[in-house]
């Protein structure tokens, strides 16, 4: 059996509300809210960025599973914000975590969806017996043009899963679903990203998601009804509500997973807090659907079945409790904190 | 100075120091010799605990700097990301950026603090 | 061989735009050959106090650059450069002592020099002297790591802002008498307490400004000392001692342990208590550094150094004047010329030269230190 033997995750304690940000491009916050579904999102310090919070999330899941650093054989970090163009996060993070010299390693980039397909990589290098644990990580400093919509979502934080054998959750199957739709991209040496305004809606995320989390379910055997819960990448509250909808999946098998309302739309980070979300109050024997979406595009299904282990697995800090405690920054402050201005 | 800080990258990126085995003594930063017991020393890397205490800090150029002693009673100098600092307010290591060589040099990772809530 | 200063000389310090390193070091050099009355090739060595000649004015090499422009490079006399930190010029002093009293050398000079106000960053380059992998590189300059230590004394010991303040009052008010110092003008505790944090609770009035100067001592050997000079003044003892030199290694931030040894061996050697020294040279350079010389010097118990200050005893006309000159703080603190200029200083009140500063002394006492203590060097001075 593979599966998740441990996760941990990262949210920078500070936070901008909407109506901040609105408030310097002269538009409705009250409207923006509702529309997004989202109040506000996580920023992060002037001192952090992918690689530091990737780090913070690889310690926890290392700490909780009480795994020797040196028995993790790979490490994958996904994101669209990497500190640097050309040299690796995750040679960073390996060396943070003390892993030793001897792993598997590569930065990954697909968008939103690029830790899930770290987490694809680890799941088959385990079941090849190439490595005993793989570690995924999922970290976005989401870049937004100022006054850009983009602006009142794009959060920061990370997740990381580690993926081995007697798992707390059991992958059951993964299934991607890859076309080549530019819906959001962001060309060498630009700062901020463009997207396609409407077009990353229905030709982009939702066919996505619901082609991969179909797909899935024809290959099990399953229907929404042997999920007990559901998490779908977030870019906003709306995007996964709706899409849950089309699934047939009724908001209270969600709701758990909803981490993008407090926080905004983490990017890579984004599905996998959900999870961690989700994780953090599953039971034996439940089983969570997870879909992620990146732009450009793919989603990548998993179906996961929480195992008797995550008993004894210790889950006192919950991402919904790290949620709390933030402290909140006028525009000005989230500019510098951003390094938009020096 | 790439060099030069990739020579220290284990012991900024988490907080390893040196024990002696023979008089049991920690020492942060490493160190090649251990001054009491000169060359009968054996000095090993050890990873040193997590959190330590704020001994005194200053704050200067909007930074809390902090001399922290950690549970093994040795000492590090470290930012401390907080509001506000405090002597004996307890700290928990954060991997974060100390800085960079401009804009298109290295990032200078290391190891800072943050308070226990 | 007992060994005695014969000349001084010393520039005015503070921002001399409109000099240049090679013209300081000069005009200290003569100034001290003609207090004694020599012509200059009778210099066995030359020892010259610099800490960055390469970081504040790209020079290295600076001992040679002296020997060449002060015309002893005519007669091949060796110079020598030595360095450590803002203890460039003791150590050079102790170095020109050791020549003599060794009878290597007859006569020889001890010189400091440093141009800062060349360099657009002279506290970075002052801030070298401390560790630059594990202090600098997390954001602790010079005065954060003074101000390390004066909180955790505030916390300790009850020390005050205010104590911290009257040190520069103290040495201001002093300063006011001494033609060369740089800040000849007093001060009140709360334009201290109101100046700019530099690093929290240490203010710019509590630092030392970083200072262009330069000073020269001749030394020679008591029979030629007798000969050249009506008023010698002998050094008793020249001492000298060091310490880890990041503040995380050392087991007591609030005590400079290098201070305590180097000034117990100079007590020692010169077979005096700390009472019974008369006037105080030290190394102010914030004035927390200045309450620990109190205390390291003998001067006060542990944790007392504050006391004294508070009631006045290290003024001139108390019971122990320290920095007459008025100290780095307000004569300035031209880096490797400091330790000389203490000297200097030292000498002009033992030979009664010191004018409206002049304390009543026959013993002396001078610290130089380098950076936050890892260097200290203790000279004790007699008439």
């Amino acid at each position: 059996m593979i599966g998740i033997v441990s996760y941990g995750t990262y949210i920078p304690k500070f936070r901008i509300k909407v109506e901040e940000i609105a408030r310097i491009w002269g538009e409705d916050p009250v409207a923006i809210k509702s529309g997004l579904g989202v109040a506000e999102k996580s920023v992060p310090d002037i001192d952090e960025d992918t690689a530091t919070m990737a780090v913070e999330a690889g310690r926890e899941a290392l700490m909780r599973a009480k795994i020797p650093a040196e028995k993790i054989g790979a490490v994958f970090v996904g994101s669209e914000s990497h500190p640097y163009a050309v040299k690796p996060t995750a040679t960073i993070v390996g060396e943070a975590l003390g892993i030793g010299n001897y792993y598997y390693c590569a930065d990954l980039e697909f968008a939103c969806k690029a830790a899930t397909a770290g987490m694809q990589i680890c799941y088959a290098l385990v079941k090849s017996g190439m490595i005993e644990y793989g570690m995924s990580i999922g970290s976005d400093t989401a870049q937004s043009k100022p006054g850009d919509a983009l602006e009142y979502t794009a959060g920061a934080g990370a997740s990381a899963i580690i993926i081995g054998k007697d798992p707390i959750a059991e992958i059951e199957a993964t299934v991607s679903y890859t076309s080549d739709t530019p819906d959001f991209w962001r060309r060498e040496l630009q700062p901020y990203p463009s997207h396609g305004g409407r077009f990353t809606g229905a030709p982009a995320y939702f066919r996505h998601v619901t082609s991969a989390a179909k797909r899935l379910m024809e290959l099990l055997g399953y229907s929404e009804k042997d999920f007990d819960y559901a998490v779908f990448h977030q870019p906003n509250a709306k995007f996964p509500q709706r899409v849950a909808g089309m699934l047939g999946f009724k908001e209270e098998k969600i709701v758990d997973g909803m981490i993008v309302r407090a926080i905004g739309n983490t990017y890579s980070a984004a599905s996998l807090l959900g999870l961690c979300g989700i994780l953090d109050v599953a039971k034996p024997d439940q089983r969570i659907l997870l879909v992620s979406f990146g732009s450009g595009a793919g989603s990548d299904a998993f179906a996961i079945r929480v195992t008797d282990k995550i008993l004894d697995y210790p889950r006192n800090v919950r991402v919904w409790d790290k949620v709390k405690n933030c402290v909140y920054l006028d525009y000005a402050l989230y500019l510098k904190h951003r390094r938009m201005i020096k | 100075m790439v060099p030069r800080f990739w020579r220290k990258i284990k012991y900024r990126y988490d907080v390893v120091g040196s024990y002696c085995e023979k008089c049991g003594s920690y020492y942060y930063p490493k160190r090649e010799l251990c001054p009491r017991c000169r060359r009968k020393g054996r000095l090993r890397d050890e990873k040193f605990p997590d959190e330590g205490t704020i001994l005194s800090y200053t704050v200067v150029n909007g930074r809390i700097i902090a001399m922290i002693e950690l549970n093994n009673g040795a000492r590090t100098l470290a930012e401390v990301c907080a509001e506000k600092a405090e002597i004996g307010m307890r700290v928990r290591k954060a991997f974060r950026r100390y800085g960079e060589d401009g804009d298109a040099g290295i990032i200078y990772y290391g190891t800072k603090f943050v308070p226990i809530c | 061989m007992r060994v005695a200063v014969i000349g001084v000389g010393c520039t005015e310090f503070g921002e001399l735009w409109e000099k240049s390193f090679r013209s300081i070091f000069l005009e200290a050099g003569i100034e001290a050959l003609m207090d004694c009355g020599i012509e200059g090739k009778e210099i066995g060595a030359i020892y010259v106090g610099n800490m960055s000649g390469g970081k504040f004015i790209d020079q290295e090499h600076i001992a040679a650059l002296i020997a060449d422009h002060a015309g002893l490079a005519e007669f091949g006399i060796p110079a020598v450069r030595v360095e450590n930190a803002d203890a460039s010029g003791g150590s050079a002093f102790r170095q020109a002592f050791m020549a003599v009293a060794s009878g290597m050398h007859d006569i020889v000079i001890a010189a400091g020099v440093e141009k800062v106000t060349d360099s657009v960053d002279p506290m970075g380059v002052l801030s070298t002297s401390v560790d630059q992998e594990w202090e600098r590189f997390v954001g602790a300059n010079l005065p954060a790591l003074y101000a390390i230590i004066a909180r955790r004394h505030m916390h300790e010991f009850g020390t005050t802002e205010e104590d911290l303040a009257r040190v520069a009052v103290k040495n201001h008010k002093n300063a006011v008498h001494n033609p060369k110092a740089q800040f000849r003008r007093e001060i009140r505790v709360e334009d201290v307490l109101s100046s700019e944090v530099v690093a929290d609770p240490l203010r710019v009035l509590d630092c030392a400004p970083l200072s262009d100067g330069a000073s020269a001592v001749i030394l020679a050997n008591e029979e030629i000392a007798r000969k050249l000079c009506d008023t010698p003044v002998f050094v008793e003892a020249c001492t000298q001692a060091s310490d880890y030199l990041a503040l995380q290694c050392r087991k007591d931030l609030l005590t400079m342990k290098a201070v305590v040894k180097a000034s117990k061996e100079a007590y020692r050697i010169a077979k005096l208590e700390p009472k019974q020294i008369d006037v105080a040279e030290v190394h102010d350079s914030f004035t927390i550094a200045e309450i620990l010389a109190y205390e390291d010097l003998g001067f006060a118990k542990k944790g007392e150094g504050a006391k004294l200050i508070r009631e006045g005893e290290t003024e001139i006309g108390g019971k122990i004047p320290v920095n007459p000159s008025g100290g780095l703080k307000a004569c300035g603190h031209a880096v490797g010329a400091t330790g000389i200029r203490q000297i200097v200083e030292l000498v002009l009140q033992l030979r009664g030269e010191a004018g409206k500063r002049q304390v009543d002394a026959e013993k002396a006492l001078a610290l130089n230190v380098g950076g936050t203590g890892a260097t200290a060097v203790v000279t004790i001075l007699s008439r």
